[in-house]
């Protein structure tokens, strides 16, 4: 690679998230303003620097972020929409939950019993819907979507029948102490400790970006979403890649809510964190289904919805409004890396017009 | 230089019709694509553009025809001044272009797909109706407005995308590359109807690598080397040897057959082969045949035959009845990649669907259809500094005329997309190649290099089975010839007594009428 073009792609990597920043920082203040809000209240609670408890929650947070944006960015890169993370999560979690309350198997080894259920029913869960589409021809769009209602509402069954009354709600018997993971705490306990799990997020990151970028069956997988009919003809059984990809989308699904359960929850009930699935999906257009923009995408939402906390209280402001902040970011980032390139084309022809000034016509 | 062919000089005074175009600059990223480029097409002639893989004659027409615009240069149209900014300005200046890929909806009827986008003109009933019948009778076209589409050959599809050019209102129009798909008579036919256009008026521009068909239909020609024009010629006095220099500098090929190769050795077999399609139609019948070691079977067909069915079932992309066998071993079970993995070797006849991952980088495409084995991979991981060495050795012993390996498969020219595509799939030695159309878009100089690699692949045990619009390229490379009509085979021929015109007349069921 020339020196220039290491220049461009940096410039590309640089300049496009810039731009949409900005232009999402634009686009808010004027949203924070029709509300009614100081425009300067407003940035001054986000961009107020995180006191150390806050740093331990969006790490944490970041971290399921980034496993449910992996997740349905395996998909995208094979032109399957897994719309079902939010489902395969959930129905993980409450399995992984239930097993893991029942205390089967002895201390740290009963967590390792509970991540593989999480994997294995996000698995079944995605794979479902893998097989409607290859045996049935069904959009996994749809076959997801009423996967997503059918978990929320087996979720509801189970816990009606196996479940425990807990205050209002009902739950899952919590896991036993010897199998809960203290965390990390960098800071006073009093910040709270970074969960043990978050951990799965770096693995599976890692792991996943060998797998697509490195071996064969990510060539496979990089090829059939770029032109099906020519990876059928050079021998990949596409049929299969559907079903395999997305078993290991909901594999990683399946992780999402792993670190709460074993960092904090300790059980599956009312404080289960919801919607983490859809804002995955977000997050994975931010990050371009590349897991180190995924790794940004996923901070910087956590950050935003930290940060935006105390925003009624100080600013007068619902903090809802920063999920507008993150709708305008994802926007913002599609058309910025469009106009960047655009840019980029039309500088690369200006360079090469002068070379040519005096090359051709010598 | 000949006194027939004058050098340079392009700067004809300005007519009173026609295109004019002067100086235009065009690069791509890495790419001078066009630069100096005059010509003067004088209103009422057929004129031809030629020239070697990536000189730029594809991306010249899409700039008469504002597909894309070019950095610098002037274009004019009757004597005014034109820019275009989209294929509709280049309309409204009476420009349509008929594009190499035809782009008509299959499920739709003749009537429809011309009138599709063009309901303003002659809205979309009787009126509309009339205008297609007008056309189609006032140029022999022959189409009947209510036809599907999917169930015309090519030759009439491309007459149907000429429609749609006429259609809008075009005096000039552009094809790029239209005789490539096509076997002879539907050439013959193409012309005929070319010549009724230029009658009536219209100009036309076209870009060929077969130069018979050039001295055969032009007025005029252009030649480009490189990115640039380089000189005219006169095609009443101008020899193809003269054509093939001006455009690569080299003597002209021709496919001729040596001793033959032919081994005892049976490696591909087919038994009573038969295809249904979806819609139950019988497209291939009983096809039955074998290809020995060192031999090269050739089949020749109209395109549409069923050519397409046989190759992708041979491939395991089609599932059929009958028997196949690879050396020996019966293949029924085995998938795509199993039948690749065995050494068969597939040049598709549709680069662009089949061949190529067009935003990739050209190592990865290296790897496309190898992924399995070295240098592409080791089994599990993907051996990119293996494969990036590999397609430098293609993309030097093919001449694949690119800025790097890393650059996308998009930026090349079609020819040089071919070539990498000839280069792939003849390494890793395989046993049996399938080779559809392997030269199609290619300069004449390649292809006399694809044919040398083929023949000395052949000379090594190589088996081959050869499909092609291109008579002289089957005549002279084959052993035996077959051919095609409506998915049976209907006939067999020695290469070296039969005449293009048995050939001809035999593909088309003129032998049995
Ligand atoms: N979109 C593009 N991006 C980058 N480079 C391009 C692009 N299109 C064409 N080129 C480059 O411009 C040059 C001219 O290409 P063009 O397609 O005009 O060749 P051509 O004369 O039509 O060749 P062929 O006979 O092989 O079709 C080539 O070097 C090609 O690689
Ligand atoms: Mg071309």
């Amino acid at each position: 690679m020339s020196s220039s073009k290491i220049l461009r792609t940096l410039a590309q990597a640089i300049l496009a998230p810039l731009i949409a920043l900005i232009v999402s920082v634009i686009v808010t203040s004027i949203v924070v303003s029709i509300a009614g809000a100081s425009i300067g209240d407003f940035w001054d609670v986000i961009f107020t620097v995180p006191t150390h408890r806050n740093w331990v929650n969006i790490t944490n947070q970041s971290s399921m972020l980034f496993l449910a944006a992996l997740a349905a960015a395996i998909g995208f890169r094979m032109n399957l929409f897994n719309i079902g993370v939010e489902g395969q999560y959930t129905l993980a979690a409450f399995a992984a939950a239930a097993f893991a309350g029942a205390g089967w198997l002895p201390g740290k080894l009963n967590i390792v019993g509970a991540l593989l259920v999480a994997m294995a029913v996000g698995a079944i869960w995605a794979g479902i819907a893998g097989v409607l589409k290859v045996t049935r021809g069904v959009s996994e769009v749809i076959s997801t979507i009423m996967l997503n209602a059918i978990a929320g509402t087996m979720i509801g069954y189970l816990l009606n029948n196996y479940g425990n009354q807990y205050g209002q709600g009902r739950r899952t018997t919590p896991i036993p102490g010897s199998s809960q993971l203290s965390g990390w705490t960098p800071w006073s306990a009093g910040d709270g400790p970074i969960w043990t799990l978050t951990i799965l997020a770096v693995l599976a990151g890692v792991t996943m970006s060998i797998v697509i970028n490195r071996t064969r069956f990510g060539f496979d997988l990089r090829a059939t979403g770029m032109n099906e009919d020519a990876a059928v003809a050079s021998g990949v059984k596409v049929k299969r890649m559907v079903v395999i990809s997305m078993l290991i989308s909901g594999a990683i699904a399946g992780l999402v809510w792993m670190p709460a359960l074993f960092g904090a929850a300790d059980y599956y009930g009312p404080p289960f964190q919801r919607a983490l699935g859809f804002t995955g999906i977000a997050v994975a257009l931010l990050g371009r289904n590349r897991p180190l923009g995924i790794f940004f995408g996923a901070v910087l939402f956590a950050w935003l919805s930290e940060q935006a906390n105390p925003l009624s209280l100080v600013a007068d402001i619902s903090p809802s409004v920063v999920q507008v902040t993150q709708g305008v970011v994802v926007l913002a980032v599609v058309i910025a890396y469009e106009v960047v390139r655009r840019w980029m084309a039309a500088y690369e022809q200006r360079e090469l017009k002068q070379a040519l000034g005096t090359e051709v016509r010598a | 230089m000949s006194a027939a062919v004058t050098e340079g000089d392009t700067t004809a005074g300005a007519p009173s019709g026609g295109v004019v175009v002067r100086d235009i600059l065009k690069q791509f990223p890495g790419v001078v694509a066009n630069h100096d480029v005059n010509i003067t097409i004088r209103p009422g002639t057929v004129h031809a553009l030629i020239g070697e893989n990536g000189a730029g004659k594809s991306t010249l027409m899409k700039i008469l025809y504002g597909v894309q615009k070019p950095d610098a240069g002037t274009i004019s149209v009757d004597g005014t001044e034109v820019t275009f900014s989209s294929p509709t300005d280049a309309i409204k200046a009476g420009i349509g272009m008929v594009f190499q890929h035809f782009m008509l909806a299959d499920n739709l009827t003749v009537l429809e797909n011309v009138v599709l986008g063009a309901e303003r003109l002659h809205g979309i009933g009787d009126a509309a109706r009339a205008e297609v019948a007008r056309i189609s009778d006032a140029y022999g076209f022959g189409l009947d407005p209510d036809m599907l589409v999917e169930r015309l050959g090519v030759g009439q599809r491309q007459r149907v995308e000429i429609l749609k050019v006429l259609y809008r209102g075009a005096k000039i129009i552009i094809l790029d590359e239209p005789t490539a798909v096509l076997v002879p008579q539907e050439v013959d036919a193409l012309f005929d109807n070319l010549r009724e256009l230029r009658a009536s008026g219209h100009t036309i521009l076209f870009i060929s690598h077969k130069l018979d068909e050039v001295l055969d239909i032009a007025d005029d020609i252009t030649v480009m080397r490189r990115g640039q024009t380089v000189g005219e010629a006169d095609p009443k006095t101008a020899t193809k040897k003269q054509l093939a220099e001006l455009m690569v500098g080299s003597e002209l090929p021709s496919p001729e057959t040596e001793e033959s190769t032919v081994t005892d050795h049976v490696l591909l077999a087919l038994e009573h082969v038969g295809v249904v399609d979806d819609t139950g139609r019988p497209v291939l019948k009983d096809i039955t045949f074998s290809i020995r070691k060192g031999e090269v079977l050739g089949i020749a067909g109209v395109e549409g035959n069923g050519q397409e069915e046989l190759v992708e079932t041979i491939m395991g992309m089609y599932r059929g009845t009958g028997r196949i066998t690879l050396d020996g071993k019966d293949v029924h079970h085995w998938d795509t990649r199993d039948r690749r993995e065995a050494g068969i070797g597939f040049i598709p006849a549709d680069r662009h669907k089949h061949g190529l991952l067009l935003d990739a980088p050209l190592w990865e495409n290296r790897v496309l259809g190898h992924q399995t084995r070295p240098p592409g991979s080791n089994g599990l991981f993907i051996t990119a500094s293996d494969a990036k060495a590999d397609t430098e050795r293609i993309v030097r012993e093919y001449d694949v005329r690119t800025p790097s390996i890393n650059t996308n498969a998009r930026a090349l020219s079609g020819g040089n997309q071919q070539k990498l595509i000839v280069g792939r799939e003849m390494s890793g030695d395989p046993v049996l190649l399938i080779a559809s159309h392997p030269t199609r878009g290619v300069d004449v100089g390649a292809q006399a290099a694809i044919w040398d690699h083929i023949k000395r692949a052949r000379r090594e045990g190589l088996a081959v089975l050869l499909i092609s619009a291109d008579l002289d390229e089957l005549i002279g490379l084959s052993d035996t010839i077959e051919v095609i009509l409506r998915g049976a085979l209907v006939g067999r021929f020695d290469p070296q007594s039969v005449t293009p015109q048995e050939l001809g007349s035999a593909m088309t069921g003129g032998g049995d009428a």
